[in-house]
């Protein structure tokens, strides 16, 4: 059997006894073939001892369920680790940051409480995943759409707390949460928002509700088990509309991203979108990694003018009525003309709703609104899974051309040829830039990939770029860069941890955060 | 007693062929088959966008289907294995996903067209 850390082998019996007690015999796994369903399929600690695999599982399908199990585990002391549907792949699945904690499953608690088509918002419970939130909208021809991130097996609460992001104009994941209901370490339920007020008519439409905003500290938490969710949805835009922007000159990305973030912060472009340019980002390219090693830039200029291949390439994503995405994306070629020399391609446009026959021929539908694994097609032939080391940078391309060479550099330093970088226009006024490793069953290259990751996490916290959201096993290292002022905020969010969870139960280790009995012998 | 021991064997092993090559229940091959449209449809299915047809399609080259639902070859234990153990950027499925009643009405799904 094993135990969670600090815990005898009898009040863990005592424990489980109670679990299954609240959640029925069946809904609490013990044996190890079970608890490898837990374990991260992409670790980067794949088979080492640092592999964090949970002692148990146990898996509430209510509230009250929750609420005892939360009772029970500060009882014994128990370190229970919440995830939603648990598809966190490639920041760490469905498996703890400390080993032995015991995974509370919320995947059985999976229904859609309400849809409103007038004011465009769900609430749902944890377990909803985008496919089944999408299936449940599209049988019933409701009025809205969702916004899936690329992977549709994720849910909107699991998602949304790790403020991950789509590529609607609703695709700032946790920006669109409005109204939580919560389970606290005391066992006692919360609601968020306007949802404190005993009857409120307005939970999922004012986030703020009154007093000081405590929505977003039970985002990337371990504050609270979320067991209900606000989110606001879109109405279904009348029409979409792509054309790609084209330059052909190092430096012009530049301008690129300047003109990008005057429409972005201006409304025109509200969906997520990403620079692309096969010379710096994308897969590594020998013939084209191989014209850089001159150090000039000039080699791959003219290469792009030879091949006729954009430098740097932008497609952006309008959403809305007909006319006015027709509209927008004249105006947008306009304000890019100030570019010399760019060139613009008209992408694909849709109106909606899509007819079967329409719909069956679009491979990537994300953008659409409608949840598909289709991203893996992306992966490189063998992937078994990766992890990305994803940094916030400042919306300019002088930033960007800065951290693309600073993660060149420390690939090549340590060995690892170039970077395979994807640089993301998920949250406004900046841009988030993703190094994707993959991740192998081989523990000598695992570890590498760490050496790299950690050496990165240093040099562009030295740069000033901080990461968004991290794989649990990077969760110290990240907070440790958050640094400002004696590690101001990190005591701030310890003496919130032990106000509220004296007894260290949910989530320990959550973004660097220990309970208190931990934190010296993990700091 | 040597006697009464093969014939225990014998039919024995009449009930496990009996079992191997009865036809599949027919409400475990539809209730399989939503547990496949729901978990496995959108990497496995048919149709534009399925990352693990498109893997199969190009790993067979035509010898054999790329849809898992059109295969003829795949047993329930082979299945049960990719399931619960997964497969390059397959995951694990946890029995909060797929229960181990679903897994075997999948299995029934994906093997009723198995020769018999
Ligand atoms: C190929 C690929 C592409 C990806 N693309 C994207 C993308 O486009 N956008 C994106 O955002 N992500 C992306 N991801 C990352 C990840 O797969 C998704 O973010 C996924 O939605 C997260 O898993 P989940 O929704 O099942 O959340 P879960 O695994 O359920 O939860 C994630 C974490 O949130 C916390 N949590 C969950 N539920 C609760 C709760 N009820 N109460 C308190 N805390 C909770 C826990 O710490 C948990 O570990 C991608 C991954 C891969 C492999």
């Amino acid at each position: 059997m094993r135990i969670p850390p600090g815990v005898s082998s009898k009040d863990f019996s005592s424990a489980l006894q109670e679990f299954e007690a609240a959640v029925g015999k069946p809904w609490v796994f013990t044996s190890d073939e079970d608890l490898d369903l837990y374990r991260d399929s992409y670790s980067p600690v794949w088979n080492e001892d640092e592999e964090p695999i949970p002692s148990a599982a146990v898996a509430p399908d209510g509230v009250e369920q929750v609420q005892a199990i939360v009772r029970t585990a500060n009882k014994y002391k128990i370190p229970l680790w919440t995830i939603s549907t648990g598809k966190n792949l490639g920041y760490g699945g469905s498996a703890p940051r400390l080993r032995g904690s015991v995974v509370l499953d919320l995947k059985r608690m999976n229904r859609v409480l309400e849809i409103n088509e007038k004011n465009h918002y769900a609430l749902l419970e944890p377990g909803v995943s985008y496919f089944d939130l999408y299936q449940y909208i599209h049988e019933r021809q409701l009025n809205v759409w969702i916004d899936p991130p690329d992977p549709g097996w994720g849910s909107p609460v699991g998602n949304s707390l790790e403020r991950g992001g789509g590529y609607t104009p609703m695709h700032d994941h946790f920006d669109a949460v409005c109204g939580l209901e919560v389970v606290l370490p005391s066992g006692e339920v919360m609601r968020t928002g306007m949802g404190a007020l005993p009857g409120a008519k307005t939970w999922q439409q004012y986030k703020y509700g009154f007093g000081p905003h405590v929505t977003p500290i039970f985002s990337q938490s371990s504050l609270g088990i979320v067991t209900k969710m606000g989110i606001w949805l879109l109405p279904p835009p009348e029409a979409y509309l792509s054309g790609t922007v084209m330059v052909w000159k190092h430096h012009d990305l530049i301008p690129l991203v300047e003109i990008f973030a005057e429409l972005q912060d201006s409304g025109i472009i509200r969906g997520t979108t990403s620079f692309a340019s096969p010379f710096w980002l994308g897969p590594p390219n020998p013939e084209l990694d191989s014209l850089r090693a001159s150090g000039s830039v000039k080699p791959l200029e003219d290469y792009a003018e030879r091949k006729k291949i954009p430098y740097w390439s932008l497609p952006l994503p309008f959403y809305g009525p007909a006319k006015v995405v027709a509209a927008q994306w004249e105006y947008a070629k306009e304000k890019f003309s100030s570019i010399p020399g760019v060139t613009f391609q008209d992408g694909p446009s849709h109106r909606f709703p899509l007819g079967a026959e329409e719909l069956a021929k679009i491979p990537d539908t994300v953008p659409l609104g409608i949840p598909s694994l289709h991203i893996f097609s992306l992966l490189p032939p063998g992937s078994q899974g990766h992890i990305g080391f994803s940094p916030i940078l400042p919306m300019s391309g002088e930033a960007l051309l800065e951290a693309m060479t600073v993660f060149d550099r420390v690939h090549s330093e340590l060995g690892a040829g170039r970077a395979a970088l994807v640089v993301l226009t998920s949250f406004p006024r900046a841009l988030v830039i993703i190094d994707l490793f993959p991740v192998e069953r081989n523990v000598e290259r695992n570890r590498k990939t760490r050496e790299i990751y950690r050496r990165l996490i240093k040099e562009a916290a030295a740069h000033g770029w901080g990461e968004y959201r991290t794989h649990t096993t990077f969760m110290g290292d990240i907070s440790n860069t958050y640094s400002f002022n004696n590690h101001v905020l990190r005591r701030f969010h310890e003496t919130i941890k032990d106000a509220v969870d004296p007894n260290g139960i949910l989530s320990p280790g959550k973004c660097g955060i220990w309970p208190k009995h931990l934190r010296e012998e993990k700091a | 007693m040597k006697n009464a021991r093969v014939a225990l064997i014998v039919v024995l092993s009449m009930i496990f062929a009996a079992q191997a090559f009865a036809a599949p229940d027919e409400s475990a091959v539809e209730k399989g088959q939503k547990v496949y449209q729901k978990w496995c449809f959108p990497c496995h299915g048919t149709g534009s966008g399925k990352p693990a047809t498109d893997l199969l399609a190009a790993r067979d080259k035509g010898s054999r289907p790329a849809a898992l639902e059109e295969r003829t070859d795949l047993s329930a234990p082979l299945i049960k294995m990719f399931v619960r153990h997964g497969v390059m950027f397959m995951p694990t499925f946890r029995k909060t996903e797929i229960s181990d009643a679903d897994l075997d009405a999948l299995s029934a799904y994906l093997t009723r067209n198995n020769k018999r």
